[in-house]
Parts: structure tokens; C-alpha cells; sequence
């Protein structure tokens, strides 16, 4: 069902009817027990991010007593730092609930922008096809070619480090590859008859675009879409880690890492929580991705 | 196939080209901010700024500098870095030099590793084995270079001291501390080329000549040996040389965790220090050795299918 693309259904069933379909193709998840451990981490992160104010025990930046070790109780403020606390004396365990907001908050902002103007490009390349193509594909060629985290660094050391200069940065290093792979999908559906059909209505060539052809391209994307997120994550944290990511003090798992390092040998408990962290988060989305292709594949 | 040959020579010429075109537009003129701010800091005062100007010939117009910058690159003339104090070429090449030792031993540990599993899930799709070393693979490609190497650092040198935890090699080259960044990269890459091994495969395995093989009763072993991993390891190929740019990248998080004096870490000190003519020196030889393995890649396919070499 994931796949639309073979299927030959008009795509005129209304929102309601895809809707049903999308739960549906979700409800077969449960068949797939990597999809469902996918599921699983994602919504557990999800949950953390929601419930941040309720579930962290102290203020994520406010310095309370350096250097504890996990398990420590907290001598003036009465509590326990379940994960110890930074070298500023900030509870990790706070920090890593809050900063869950920072990377789910940034990282599907920025996939949702690269995948805006990914959808974009690849549908014009392969619809109009002739010079539109060439020149997008030469475009998306040549930032491919650059290896990506030297991209990021040049881009972030000219524009500066912050919240939308990652994003932009994230949408002009990423979208080149969704703009492939919505290119392809493109050249194979612009041939169907129902595409034919609309042209014969009348409609324009960006309603036949966005309303014929890319609502049965989502099977392969909704897939992508997941690593992809995954893999920003990655580029978050990492960039985080560089010390090119977001401004402190707010917390940022990557950003934790980066300040805590130097410490690492004396006390792994301050680097090693956010890594487990990022690293669950992003194994979620990859193992919901894999279970979701596992699906698509079956029918 | 000579026409191929030139058209991928000719695109890579024209790559690296326009690539110097956008270093130069986003580090040496006005569109993203004044290089002399840049270099000289943002409490210098204007007139500092106007004297380097003049001295470093900013103030003449953009496309003669442009020209002029080109020229300088393509005769080996790569500017002064300041934050080393000398010329940009003797601090790059050692760096790049340590960088290629570092790239060799993770490849040279990663493809035979990443090959051997990829073909083992591939010959039998959906087997146990095969679910196995796909979960694994995921979950190894879930963990970020720099939680990998916190993760490692903190069982093999805080807890079992075996093994150094930086390899900045200041008492001279010891193969020790090169396990440590080997095998994060190792660990963070190998799932991907196994992945895209067992599909390539996998595919061989269902096609009709592996089947007649099968039929006409050649043993199990020289079916794959003799028959499907000649055609399996076309694909891979192009996927293994495509690494390589990855490999620029991972080399950048890798070195700066464990201060493995290579050509990541100096990109990265460039970047942070506004170190202009070392950054971009740099990243014109990182999209240079990017975009020659490609199209080192796109050939040596073309070469290696005969489907494609003959037609």
C-alpha cells in the first residue's frame, strides 16, 4: 500500500479515503518488530519533548553543584542527579530532556524545508525535462559532489552559526538529493494515463504537478523522508559537537558533547548520556524507515 | 567509452570550476560579509581594514581578483595561512599525507569487512543471518562518529586502558593510536557499503544464468564463488570509490575528537580560526580528490559492466 506507484486507482479518492489509507499502511507496522522498535524510540523521544517541563528535575541551565557523579544526591536543592552533572554543575538528565526540543524542533523543521525545495525542483526537472532539467541537475550534481560536512563547515564559517543558518545550510546541502530522487519518481509517473487525463482537462502544469503526480510519489519519499531525518540529526549533532552548532547555553546533545569532552577521560557520565541520547533517536528513525520499506516491499 | 571518458573529464573540469567560483564568492567578496572583517576581526577599525585592503589587492575589481585568485591556485600558489604563520602548501600536505595513512588503514579493514558481509546476507535474502547483519548494520549507521568514539573511548581507554585515548603521534607515528579513529570510521560506514553489497547480490542471485547454475547441479560454492560475486561486485565498486568522499567528511569529526593532526581537523581549525586562505586551499582539494573518485568511479564501471562496455 505504501507504494502508490504501482497501484493504477484514480487519485481523485479525496483526502478522507487517502487518509484511511495512510493509517492503514501505519496499522501494518505492527507486522514488522523493527518497525515497531522504530516506532517505539521515536515516540518515546517525541513524549520526552512534549512533557520536557514536567519530567526534567532541575532548570537545564542553571548551575547547581559541578562534577557529580550519576546517582548523586543534590546537597542544596534536595533531589537526585540520576545522570550526574557538568563540569558548570548543570543535571545532564535535565539537560538531555530539554535538549530532545532542540533536535525535534530543528531537525524535522529543516528536513520539511529541504524536502519543500527538493519536491520542488525534482518535479519541474522531470516533469518540463529539456534545458529546466539540465540546469537543476547540473545544480544538484555539483553540491553533490562536495563532501558534505566540508559544505556545512564553509557554509556555517560565512553565514554564522544559529538556529535558521542551520537550517538554510541543512536545505541547501540536502535538498540536491531529495530533488534526485523526486526527479526519477517524476520521469516514471508522467506518463500515466491519469496524468494524461488532467493535461486533457485543461489543468495547469504545476495542479498536475503537485495534485497528480506527487500524492502517488509518496510511498518512496514518505521512506526517505524518515533516514533523511535520521540522517540530519546525524548533521545536528555533529555540527553541535564541532562547535558550530547552535548558541549556547540552551542544550543541545551534540553542543553537550563538545563542552564536556575535554573532561571525558575523568568523567564519561557527562559525554557518554548524550551520545546514548542522539544515538536512540536516530536508531528509531532508521529502524521506522527500514520496517516501513519491509512493508512497502511485502504488497 | 572515450567519449565517456571525456565527457566525465570535461564535467569534472567544469565542477571544480564553478566550485572555486562559489569559495571565492563566499569568502573573498562582500556577499557574505567583509574578508578584511573576517581576517582581521571584528575590533579592528576601518582604517586597518583599508590598509589591508590595499595591501592584499582587495580593492581592485571582483573579476580581475577572480581571474588573478584562479591563476594562483592552478600554478600552486596557495596564499599565506595565518593561523600557521607560512605558506598554506607546507602546512595542507603533511596533514593531507596523515589523513591518507588514516584513510587507508579504515579502508583497508572496512571493504573486505563490509564485502564478506554484504555477500553472506545476500546469497540467502530474508535469512536469519541476513536480518541479523542488517539490524546490526542499522544500529551501527544510528550512532554518529562522535558518540561512537565517546562510546569506545570510554570502554577501551577508561575502563580497559588499552588503548590511548588521543593520537595527536607527538612522540613520532605509534600504529596504536590509530585503532581508535580507524575503527569509529570503520564502525559508522560499513553497514551503508554491506547494505548496498547484499542489493547488488541479492539481485545476481535471482537472475536466470545463477538459476541455470544452480539447475544444471554445480555446487553451492562455485556458484557463488565462480558465478554471482564477479557480477555482485560491480555495483559495490562504484559505491566504495563514492566512500571516499564520505571519508573526507567522517575524517573532520573523528580527528578533532581524538587531535589526529590530518586534513580534517585543519579544515575544521581554519574554519574556526578565519583562516580564509588555508579554508579554501582546503576545501578545493577536498571537492578536488571528491570529484576525482567519482569520476574515477563512473568509469571504472562503465569499464567493469560489460553490458555497458560493449554496447
Amino acid at each position: 500500500m505504501l507504494i502508490t506507484t504501482s497501484t493504477t486507482e484514480m487519485p481523485t479518492a479525496g483526502y478522507g479515503a487517502a487518509l484511511l489509507r495512510g493509517l492503514k499502511s501505519f496499522a501494518l507496522l505492527r507486522e514488522s518488530w523493527v518497525g515497531m522498535v522504530g516506532t517505539a524510540l521515536v515516540l518515546f523521544w517525541v513524549l520526552v519533548a512534549v512533557f520536557a517541563p514536567w519530567l526534567a528535575p532541575f532548570d537545564p541551565n542553571s548551575s547547581i553543584q559541578p562534577f557529580a557523579k550519576p546517582g548523586v544526591e543534590a546537597v542544596k536543592v534536595g533531589g537526585t542527579f540520576w545522570l550526574g552533572t557538568d563540569h558548570i554543575g548543570r543535571d545532564i538528565l535535565s539537560r538531555i530532556v530539554w535538549g530532545s526540543r532542540t533536535v525535534l524542533i530543528y531537525a524535522p523543521l529543516a528536513t520539511l524545508c529541504a524536502y519543500t525545495v527538493g519536491i520542488l525542483m525534482g518535479l519541474a526537472a522531470g516533469y518540463r525535462g529539456g534545458w529546466v532539467d539540465d540546469i537543476l541537475s547540473r545544480i544538484a550534481d555539483i553540491i553533490l559532489s562536495f563532501p558534505v560536512l566540508v559544505l556545512y563547515i564553509i557554509i556555517i564559517a560565512t553565514i554564522g552559526a544559529s538556529g535558521i543558518n542551520i537550517i538554510i545550510a541543512i536545505t541547501f546541502a540536502s535538498s540536491p538529493g531529495i530533488m534526485r530522487i523526486v526527479r526519477g519518481l517524476t520521469l516514471d509517473l508522467r506518463n500515466r494515463d491519469y496524468v494524461a487525463a488532467a493535461q486533457t482537462r485543461g489543468e495547469s502544469d504545476w495542479r498536475v504537478m503537485l495534485v497528480e503526480i506527487l500524492p502517488n510519489a509518496r510511498g518512496p519519499l514518505i521512506v526517505d523522508a524518515c533516514l533523511r531525518l535520521g540522517y540530519v540529526i546525524i548533521t545536528i549533532g555533529v555540527l553541535g559537537f564541532l562547535g558550530l552548532g547552535l548558541p549556547p547555553p540552551d542544550p543541545d546533545w551534540g553542543g553537550m558533547v563538545n563542552e564536556t569532552r575535554q573532561m571525558a577521560m575523568a568523567f564519561p557520565h557527562m559525554t557518554l548520556f548524550p551520545c546514548i541520547a542522539i544515538s536512540t533517536l536516530i536508531l528509531g528513525f532508521n529502524l521506522l524507515a527500514d520496517g516501513l520499506r519491509e512493508i512497502s516491499l511485502r504488497d | 567509452m572515450v567519449t565517456l571518458v571525456v565527457k566525465r573529464i570535461g564535467f569534472m573540469i567544469f565542477t571544480m570550476i564553478v566550485v572555486s567560483l562559489i569559495l571565492f564568492l563566499l569568502l573573498e567578496t562582500k556577499l557574505t560579509g567583509d574578508p578584511a572583517t573576517r581576517v582581521l576581526g571584528q575590533f579592528s577599525n576601518e582604517e586597518q581594514r583599508e590598509i589591508w585592503r590595499e595591501q592584499h589587492g582587495y580593492n581592485q575589481p571582483v573579476a580581475l581578483r577572480y581571474v588573478k585568485w584562479l591563476g594562483n591556485f592552478a600554478t600552486g600558489e596557495l596564499g599565506e595561512s595565518i593561523r600557521f604563520k607560512g605558506p598554506v602548501a607546507d602546512v595542507m600536505f603533511p596533514r593531507l599525507w596523515n589523513t591518507a595513512i588514516l584513510g587507508f588503514v579504515t579502508f583497508a579493514i572496512m571493504i573486505p569487512l563490509s564485502l564478506t558481509l554484504g555477500v553472506l546476507s545476500g546469497m540467502k535474502e530474508g535469512s536469519m543471518l541476513d536480518r541479523t547483519i542488517s539490524v546490526f548494520g542499522i544500529i551501527t549507521t544510528s550512532v554518529p562518529e562522535f558518540a561512537s568514539a565517546v562510546m569506545f573511548s570510554a570502554l577501551f581507554v577508561f575502563s580497559l586502558k588499552w588503548l590511548p585515548g588521543t593520537s595527536s603521534m607527538s612522540g613520532g607515528f605509534e600504529f596504536k593510536q590509530l585503532i581508535l579513529p580507524a575503527m569509529v570510521l570503520i564502525v559508522y560506514d560499513f553497514g551503508y557499503v554491506a547494505r548496498m553489497t547484499r542489493a547488488s547480490m541479492a539481485e545476481v542471485m535471482t537472475s536466470q544464468y545463477i538459476r541455470t547454475a544452480v539447475l544444471k547441479g554445480l555446487p553451492y560454492r562455485s556458484v557463488i564463488v565462480k558465478h554471482a560475486l564477479r557480477n555482485a561486485l560491480i555495483a559495490p565498486f562504484t559505491v566504495i570509490m563514492l566512500q571516499i568522499n564520505w571519508l573526507l567528511s567522517g575524517v573532520i569529526v573523528v580527528e578533532f575528537f581524538f587531535a589526529y593532526k590530518g586534513f580534517g581537523a585543519l579544515i575544521l581549525e581554519a574554519s574556526l580560526n578565519n583562516d580564509i586562505a588555508l579554508l579554501e586551499a582546503c576545501a578545493m582539494v577536498a571537492v578536488c580528490v571528491a570529484v576525482t573518485t567519482q569520476t574515477i568511479a563512473d568509469i571504472g564501471y562503465t569499464f567493469l559492466n560489460p553490458r555497458i562496455r560493449f554496447s
